[in-house]
């Protein structure tokens, strides 16, 4: 176990290792120059002093070789340093952690909404006795996950903030603003998860060890909830890992759309304006946490279902990802 | 410093310009000596100002940066315009320089010194008296910030210092003739912090951690979220370009970031916010009365051209270039894809510019004129309408990162008479990156700014040299024009420099960015400063008093 997750931990620096090098090469490689960027105002300038340009990109550290700007940009790394902002000039650092909470409440409720919705979905999807009840409601997940966030947001905007001015459409003030953005991301987030859990959901009914509950005599609520959701929500477990991830993206939308401070506001931003330092670290930070839940995930399984084992394959070439021993719903 | 092409083109959307003042229901208009760009107010005439209350005002964008020496982007000049105090002032309709901070000043004969007498009870926020002392320390400070202090630093090229005469006169100095400067005094750029402000970091300045001299000063700054903004108590030098004196009417300004623009109409309409400057075209007819009102200005400054690099094979073709102009129908760009409210181009500047005059006979519509002058140079049209030469194709290039749609129409247009021109929409990054390099065939873009030596800036080959091209006759007119104090002078030199411009194909505009402000009718007196730049120092709500 400590062997598998020493490892896991090791991949996970190459990930995090990988991702910031891909990102520095990208921004360096964009045909454009944060200084003449910043020293232009936005466009609004008519003449920069090319001696001033010059002076800017020295003091971002711009005109030394790519490879000394990207090691240098890597050491900084390692100690947590990914310098600063070229627009503001704070921290990216501090930058990212003011925006963070925002986004971690935003994405938490989200979470929160989208399992307790997805779940209740599919569950009701294979519950009832009603054919046609089944068929409307096995409808919903696709149609969750074709809406386009934007379009969710502004229609919920439309209705409940403009029309009927019950939430407020911008701004990050208090519990009542965090409604509508929830809902809209949780939306595509609880739709896919449905659609997962409800399909394993049908398998796992057809189940022999379920026709033994039934024979034994328990109850249809009994059946569904704690003999076939428990073993049909691995699947979708699984599916909640890579849907973290999903939400941080979504909160880019959702964020905009919402007019919220956050993480994904702060990405579009900075990627506008080509602040790399800013950029480097939003990247860092989302590989960190694909990273971590990725592995949380996988340490998780065991304790869902028994029959999985964490091992670390002989032969160091294949993924070390947990193995499934003898698949749930084959 | 923005964003997506998409939202920050959003505020530099068309809107504008014609017969300014437009009213809302029932309201007299202030102020229509001129006709058009009347910055007239929101307000019914005879409505007596109240003091007190709160407005918030939408804006798209947080540029991440509020310090007024350091801010390009229109939306947090919004903000950081209200909280600094200039040397001059400048009245949006006569563009006549005023005094603000500066009771009297004089200019040598050249343009090269200026000599400021201050008032001698103005203060900053903090008290600290406003002396000649701060001024040095602030134009010092800013020709240290450099190309951060991107306005500012181009306003002050060629400076030489300042002399603090005594404790309220000081005297500024050029290496070279600046006759531009003394506009430049009334803009936010070179506004004064306070001295210790000066001091700040770049970071903390931009955080809104200084102590400025307007009638606002900043309450608090969430990055992407708000600038509060509140009124500076004991506030008592405003300038005679606004229509009050002492404090300023709202306690509290709050500017709201709101990326969407359909989300700023729907806020807007349901009361969440009181105004903004920002709206789609499409949606400022419903808020032409029914509870709201329009205004709406010309920038003035540079309008929207194409800026031709002479030192590319094609647009070194003069024939090609004032082909170009002949071929644009600017009346039908207006008409088809911008609002009623915007105004074709008459010159290389907007008609709202200072000592600036328009000439619209230029820039009529003549495809024949145009066709004639590509045949007599022998660019003969081939199988496909496109005209060549040579075996060259008439294929040229626009890089631009600003909204598409009056390019796609000059597109089809100048395809009548055989020149493809091929649309590169880029971002605004990759566009500073393609002027700096050189790398276009043709440029475009406006820039605001009310003074006519705009055009010296971008044109002159002793300057930025937009056409990178060799030293001419209209040189001599612009560089002359850096040199003349005598405004009659002055407007003499640029007309006809502007003119020359055109006429050699240097410039080809297009049509005049304008700026509309939509708002509630219970917001009042918002108006326009004389670079189209919102001036809340007047603006007062109509339940202030209650609250």
């Amino acid at each position: 176990m400590t062997r598998y997750v020493l490892r896991r931990a090791g991949q996970g620096l190459f990930v995090l290792w990988a991702a910031f090098t891909v990102a520095f090469f990208v921004l360096y490689l964009l045909p454009s120059d944060p200084a003449a960027l910043v020293a232009s105002g936005g466009g609004e300038v008519s003449q920069v002093d090319p001696a001033q340009l010059a002076a800017l990109r020295a003091e971002y550290g711009l005109d030394r070789p790519i490879l000394v700007q990207y090691g240098d940009a890597l050491l900084g790394v390692l100690t947590g340093d990914f310098g600063d902002s070229y627009v503001s000039g704070a921290p990216a650092t501090t930058l990212v952690a003011q925006a963070l909470p925002e986004t971690l409440k935003l994405t938490g409720a989200a979470l929160a909404v989208a399992v307790a919705g997805g779940t209740a979905v599919a569950v009701a999807s294979v519950f009832p006795r009603a054919r046609f009840l089944r068929q409307a409601l096995a409808v919903l997940p696709p149609l969750g996950v074709a809406l386009p966030t934007f379009f969710v947001g502004l229609v919920l905007l439309q209705w409940f903030s403009f029309r009927v001015p019950v939430f407020p459409a911008i701004g990050n003030e208090g519990a009542i603003s965090l409604v509508l953005p929830t809902i809209t991301l949780a939306v595509p987030a609880g739709a896919q998860l449905a659609q997962v859990l409800s399909r394993s959901l049908r398998g796992t009914l057809g189940e022999p060890y379920v026709e033994t509950a039934w024979a034994k005599g328990a109850s249809r609520t009994r059946v569904h909830l704690a003999h076939a959701l428990r073993n049909a929500a691995i699947p979708a477990f699984t599916v909640l890992g890579v849907m973290v991830g999903g939400l941080l993206g979504g909160a880019v939308v959702t964020e905009t759309v919402f007019s919220r401070v956050g993480l994904g506001r702060l990405t579009v931003q900075s990627v506008n304006q080509q602040d790399a330092p800013v950029v480097l670290a939003i990247v860092a930070f989302s590989a960190l946490v694909f990273v971590v839940v990725t592995l949380v995930v996988d340490l998780v399984y065991p304790l869902l279902d028994p029959r999985i084992e964490l091992r670390t394959p002989r032969g160091a070439s294949r993924r070390a990802a947990p193995q499934r021993a003898t698949a749930v719903n084959a | 410093m923005t964003t997506t092409p998409r939202t920050s083109r959003i505020p530099r959307r068309p809107a504008v310009g014609l017969a300014a003042t437009v009213s809302a229901a029932g309201l007299l208009l202030s102020a229509c000596s001129t006709g058009a760009d009347a910055p007239g107010t929101g307000a019914s005439a005879d409505a007596e100002p109240v003091a007190g209350g709160d407005l918030s005002f939408a804006i798209t964008v947080d540029s991440h940066c509020i310090d007024p020496q350091q801010v390009g982007n229109n939306d947090a000049i919004a903000a950081a315009r209200q909280t600094v105090a200039s040397l001059t002032a400048q009245d949006p309709e006569s563009g006549e320089i005023l005094p603000w901070l500066a009771e009297s000043w004089e200019v040598n004969d050249d343009a090269s010194s200026y000599t400021f007498h201050l008032r001698d009870d103005a203060a900053f926020a903090d008290g600290t008296p406003i002396d000649a002392a701060a001024v040095k320390t602030n134009f010092d400070a800013i020709v240290d910030l450099g190309a951060v202090a991107s306005l500012g630093s181009q306003y002050l090229v060629g400076y030489a210092g300042t002399t603090v005469v005594d404790e309220r006169t000081v005297t500024v100095d050029f290496d070279e003739p600046s006759a531009q400067f003394l506009q430049a005094t009334s803009t936010f750029s070179l506004g004064l912090l306070s001295p210790d402000s000066a001091a700040l970091s770049a970071e903390d300045r931009c955080a809104g951690k200084y102590v400025g001299s307007g009638p606002f000063a900043v309450k608090s700054y969430t990055q992407d979220q708000e600038i509060v903004l509140e009124k500076v108590t004991g506030y008592d030098w405003a300038s005679e370009a606004n229509d009050h004196t002492g404090e300023a009417y709202l306690d509290t300004v709050t500017f709201k970031v709101i990326p969407e623009a359909s989300v700023r109409t729907g806020s807007l309409q349901s009361g969440q916010i009181d105004a903004t400057a920002a709206l789609n075209a499409v949606d400022l007819p419903q808020f032409d009365g029914n509870g709201f009102w329009l205004q709406y200005r010309a920038n003035p400054g540079v309008v929207f051209n194409l800026f031709p690099n002479e030192s590319s094979p094609l647009a070194a073709d003069e024939a090609v270039r004032t082909a170009l102009v002949k071929g644009i129908d600017r009346q039908q760009i207006v008409d088809t894809v911008l609002t009623p409210q915007d105004q074709p181009a008459t010159g290389v500047l907007s008609h709202s510019t200072p000592l600036f005059e328009g000439a619209d006979d230029l820039l009529a519509y003549d495809p024949e004129g145009a066709k004639k002058i590509l045949d007599d140079a022998g660019w003969t049209e081939g199988a496909d309408g496109i005209r060549e030469k040579d075996g060259q194709k008439l294929t040229t290039t626009v890089t631009f990162w600003q909204v598409p749609e009056p390019l796609e129409l000059v597109q089809q247009q100048l395809r009548q008479i055989g020149v493809d021109l091929q649309l590169k929409h880029v971002t605004v990054a990759e566009s500073e990156a393609a002027k700096e390099s050189g790398d276009f065939d043709f440029d475009y873009y406006n820039l605001t700014r009310s003074d006519a030596d705009v055009l010296r800036t971008i044109f002159s080959a002793t300057a930025r040299n937009i056409n990178q091209r060799s030293p001419e006759e209209v040189d001599q007119l612009l560089d002359d024009s850096a040199a003349a104090t005598d405004p009659d002078e002055r407007e003499r030199l640029v007309t006809e420099a502007s003119q020359l411009l055109i006429e050699r194909g240097h410039a080809i505009p297009v049509y005049e960015l304008s700026t509309t402000i939509a708002a509630s009718d219970r917001v009042q007196g918002l108006t326009f400063e004389a670079s189209s730049r919102l001036d809340f120092y007047d603006a007062w709500v109509t339940d202030g008093a209650g609250e």
